[in-house]
């Protein structure tokens, strides 16, 4: 019999060492998908049992706190957001039932404190609760209110304004708001609002064709490949045939051979559109990438929350290789759709020397005893253009605001260099199918010798140009952020 | 220098003293504010009651594995510690049930000594195994839990008679194999290439089968059901040492299971939870889910004693259903992770392997079948509801030994164990009184 009992306690093993497999399977193997099962509450029970950590503007306001509900076993924290509406954007919300988003969801980790199993282990021998951090963000609580104010009274709209030397997001502004603190009671409302789209943020998420601001971008793609330099004339007349189809200067008028500041000053469609046609496809492309375009801005918000900028088909990308109408392009027309994000890094990195900084709305991270256990370190993201490309530019973009299309972006004493853009869409359908609609832009940065600032306002569906609505927005938050840096 | 069978079970009850302190200290630090500073006290009780349980085992079995009473005693440390985690007053319940496990274990050690009497009255010991098993139906006395009849209920009395029905079964099968092995595998023929037992010794065999159906019908206790019948399949095994008839064996218990699965609802709706419990995950694929989710909530190193969430905060709704009795285990992965689960799964092992052991040592035939019977049917109970909540097998209301909430568990498997160290005393001074008085290597 000793053979069949040693043969049974072989089964046995074999029986134990199934347990053994399904039980790592469960805990180990499959347990992330586990815990992203629509059925399964338990992570989201047991965050709610963890005191998230605040997250604060820069100036120490309070932008999102937890308030305690009941007590002992059955404490639960409740988020709250004590400024409402006007951080909507871009900190977000977090609720047990209707999830999270933006800077709420992408710091998830360290509002709530997860550390790697090893230390919550000695967390655990110490007796501690898990308890969340506090991060403080560079938002600029007065620039905020001013460019969500501005914006409430021009239209749909987005603003970003970025330090050029570190890439910290001083300001995200997105129009029509939404208070986060309504998320719970009607957040199937504030999705079904399809022609405001609240909880879009416009921002990162708003995809508006760039219209002459992007010329700043082929101008940098024509100085720096060695194409042209800043003497160059090229003769602009009134009217071009490209690809069959007519492209005009605004009112058809006729330049004659000119020189990049006074396109830019003027700015002027034969005069660039030459120019990308010049520079050519693979190089303008190049340029868009090393900006930043065709892949998603590196800036600490979820992934699916921003957008990539480029020539889109059908929802997709185009490239170098695909048919496009590289003139039209030049000129910020064509299929191109850009994020006010990333019309602010292109700004940003013309600011910085050239050098684009990593855009992050994050400054630094507090555990609950008030140490500072992370804070960010400025990473450079690319060097789209070298330094005296970026200076000749920056002069050309000096010229736009003392004499051309942007002067309502001038702030007195001080050097501003900018670029205005307004594209015509009409019949969009984001503002409910209107007759003339324009998206208005402003692009740049103040002090033009020494930036502090670089922005990129937009407004859609509006009747009005670029520099009458969204130069006086830019001139608006830059002269706050201006004034509390003195 | 070599130890004495009881010097190395006093010397390896240490590393248990040594846990169970860590344990209660562990929950103690978690809910200092919840508990009383009690903890410690109970801790230093659960371990006097111990070193008496050695002492004893001194004195009336001082020859018996060394091994098993460490290794149990390690269990049901374990399981103090964790359903006082979860209910103070279950754990001091629990605790009196351990003490009084404890004393029908020295009782039966006491009585039992010449453990052969329990041939003589097989039939009798089989009649009150199929009675206790019928107890839950009888009118009055029956009770029914989830669909299923597991308790009785006599004045304030109440267990589950399954649990103690399982030593009865095995001491019957055991004793009527020893007795007809020589003639089931004698009196085999082939017939169409398949070795059949001869129909005539078949009869009690059947009864047993007949008893793991009815379990599945009428008392609805598809775990129980299986736990007999493999322990069944595993002594005809080892007695007979024919393959086949664990083959026959096995595709009667399927065949039975397979009408009864699609005939009776009860039996159909576990194993249509068992295979889609995403079906209806709210309510009756809810206890299966939940106690998945547990797990993938452990990862490797678990959250910790006293961390895992057992209700929904602000609520008295339970999260993981039924977390002191069936899905205890569940509880043991969140909080320990993996490798405490793999721990725990390691000592039934270890037990397994030391009642095997003793099973081999063993040389007359009823020790050696009761001893496997003993161990196969203790490891069989684990992996049944081990593997219930793992999704291995569908989820069926067993206890796990030792750990598990529950008087009736306890109690039957500390007989259990007193039964198995009996035979073990005797095994191991047979084996080494004839080489002078030296031990024989306990491994």
């Amino acid at each position: 019999m000793n053979r069949q009992i040693v043969r049974l306690f072989g089964l046995i093993v074999v029986l134990f060492g199934i347990l053994i497999a399904f039980t790592s399977y469960w805990s180990v193997f499959d347990a992330k998908a586990l815990k992203d099962k629509e059925a399964n509450k338990r992570p989201l029970l047991e965050q709610q049992q963890i005191k998230r950590g605040r997250i604060l503007a820069a100036d120490g306001t309070v932008l999102a706190r937890s308030v305690a509900k009941g007590s002992g076993a059955n404490r639960r924290y409740v988020r709250r957001y004590p400024e409402g509406a006007l951080y909507g954007h871009p900190i977000g919300y977090s609720f047990v039932r209707q999830g999270d988003s933006e800077f709420e969801k992408f710091h998830n980790d360290e509002l709530i404190g997860e550390e790697s199993e090893f230390s919550s282990i000695l967390d655990e021998l110490r007796g501690r609760n898990q308890e969340g951090d506090d991060i403080v963000t560079s938002i600029d609580a007065e620039a905020q209110r001013v460019a969500l104010s501005d914006l409430e009274e021009a239209g749909f709209g987005a603003v970003v304004a970025i330090e050029p030397s570190s890439g910290r997001v001083k300001v995200l502004a997105s129009n029509p708001p939404y208070d986060p603190n309504r998320v719970p009671f009607e957040l199937s409302k504030l999705n079904e609002n399809e022609l405001e789209a609240p909880l879009v943020d416009r921002a990162t998420q708003g995809e508006f064709p760039p219209g002459s601001t992007f010329k700043v971008v082929t101008a940098a793609a024509g100085l720096d490949s060695g194409a042209i330099t800043p003497e160059t004339a090229i003769d602009a007349p009134g009217e071009l045939d490209v690809q069959g189809q007519p492209l005009q200067n605004d009112f058809a008028e006729n330049f004659g051979p000119i020189t990049l500041d006074t396109a830019l000053t003027n700015s002027v469609n034969t005069w660039f559109a030459q120019l990308g046609e010049q520079v050519g496809e693979e190089t303008l492309f190049e340029y868009m990438d090393r900006f930043g375009f065709n892949s998603t801005p590196a800036i600490d918000l979820p992934e699916d929350q921003v957008y990539p900028s480029g020539i889109y088909e059908g929802g997709k990308l185009l490239g170098p290789g695909d048919p496009i109408d590289i003139a039209r392009v030049a000129i910020g027309q064509e299929r191109l759709l850009v994020t006010p994000l990333q019309m602010a890094e292109v700004t940003a990195a013309i600011a910085n020397g050239g050098k684009l900084m990593k855009p992050q709305i994050w400054s630094r991270v507090v555990d609950p005893d008030g140490r500072v256990t992370k804070s960010l370190d400025p990473s450079e993201y690319s060097r789209p253009i070298d330094e005296q490309t970026a200076e000749e530019l920056t002069t050309a973009m000096e010229g736009v605001v003392s004499e051309g299309t942007g002067t309502n972006a001038a702030i007195p004493g001080v050097p501003v260099a900018g670029k205005t853009g307004t594209a015509e869409t009409p019949g969009n359908a984001a503002c409910g199918g209107g007759s003339e609609e324009n998206q208005a832009w402003f692009i740049g940065f103040v002090p033009a010798d020494e930036p502090k600032i670089a922005i990129a306002a937009t407004v859609g569906c509006t009747t009005q140009f670029g520099n009458d609505v969204a130069a006086p927005i830019f001139r608006d938050v830059a002269e706050t952020i201006l004034n509390e840096g003195s | 220098m070599r130890f004495s069978a009881r010097n190395r079970e006093l010397l390896a009850l240490i590393p248990v003293a040594l846990l169970l302190s860590a344990g209660f200290a562990a929950v103690f630090a978690q809910e200092n504010a919840r508990l009383g500073n009690l903890s410690l006290v109970y801790g230093a009780y659960f371990l006097a009651v111990c070193l008496a349980t050695h002492v004893y085992l001194r004195l009336r079995l001082p020859d018996a594995d060394p091994y098993l009473f460490p290794l149990v005693a390690l269990l049901t440390a374990f399981g103090l510690v964790m359903v006082y985690r979860i209910d103070e007053g279950l754990a001091r319940d629990q605790a009196n049930w351990f003490v009084l496990g404890l004393v029908l274990f020295a009782v039966t050690i006491h009585f039992l000594r010449d453990y052969d009497v329990l041939e003589r009255y097989r039939y009798t010991i089989a009649g009150v195994g199929l009675l206790l098993l019928l107890a839950p139906r009888l009118p009055g006395i029956g009770q029914q839990v989830n669909g299923a009849y597991l308790g009785v209920k006599i004045g304030p009395l109440a267990f589950q008679p399954a649990e103690f029905s399982k030593i009865c079964i095995v001491v019957f099968l055991a004793s009527y194999l020893r007795e007809r092995r020589e003639v089931l595998i004698v009196g085999a023929r082939r017939v169409l290439g398949v070795t059949l037992p001869p129909l005539k010794h078949l009869g009690p065999l059947l009864v047993v089968w007949g008893a793991s159906m009815f379990m599945l019908v009428f008392i609805r206790d598809l775990g129980s059901s299986l736990m007999f019948f493999a322990a069944f399949l595993a002594l005809i095994y080892v007695a007979t040492g024919r393959f086949s008839f664990v083959v026959i064996g096995m595709a009667l218990f399927l065949l039975g299971a397979w009408f009864f699965a699609s005939t009776v609802p009860h039996v159909h709706d576990r194993v249509e939870i068992w295979l889609n419990p995403y079906n209806d995950p709210t309510a009756s694929g809810y206890q299966i889910l939940q106690s998945i989710f547990a797990q993938a909530d452990g990862g490797l190193f678990g959250k910790g004693f006293g961390q895992a969430l057992i209700t929904i905060p602000g609520t008295h709704d339970a999260l993981l259903p039924a977390a002191q009795t069936d899905t205890i285990y569940s509880l043991i992965v969140n909080e320990l992770g993996l490798f405490g689960a793999c721990g725990v799964i390691l000592i039934y092992l270890l037990i397994a392997a030391r009642g095997f052991k003793i099973a081999l040592l063993a040389d007359d035939g009823f020790s050696k079948l009761l001893a496997t019977g003993l161990t196969a049917v203790f490891a069989i109970q684990a992996f049944v509801i081990i593997g219930g909540v793992t999704r291995v097998i569908p989820l069926t209301g067993v206890t796990l030994p030792f750990i598990s909430y529950g008087g009736s568990s306890i109690v039957a498997n500390f007989v259990l164990l007193a039964l198995l160290l009996l035979i073990s005393d005797r095994a191991r001074r047979e084996a080494v009184a004839p080489r002078g008085g030296f031990a024989l290597e306990g491994t």
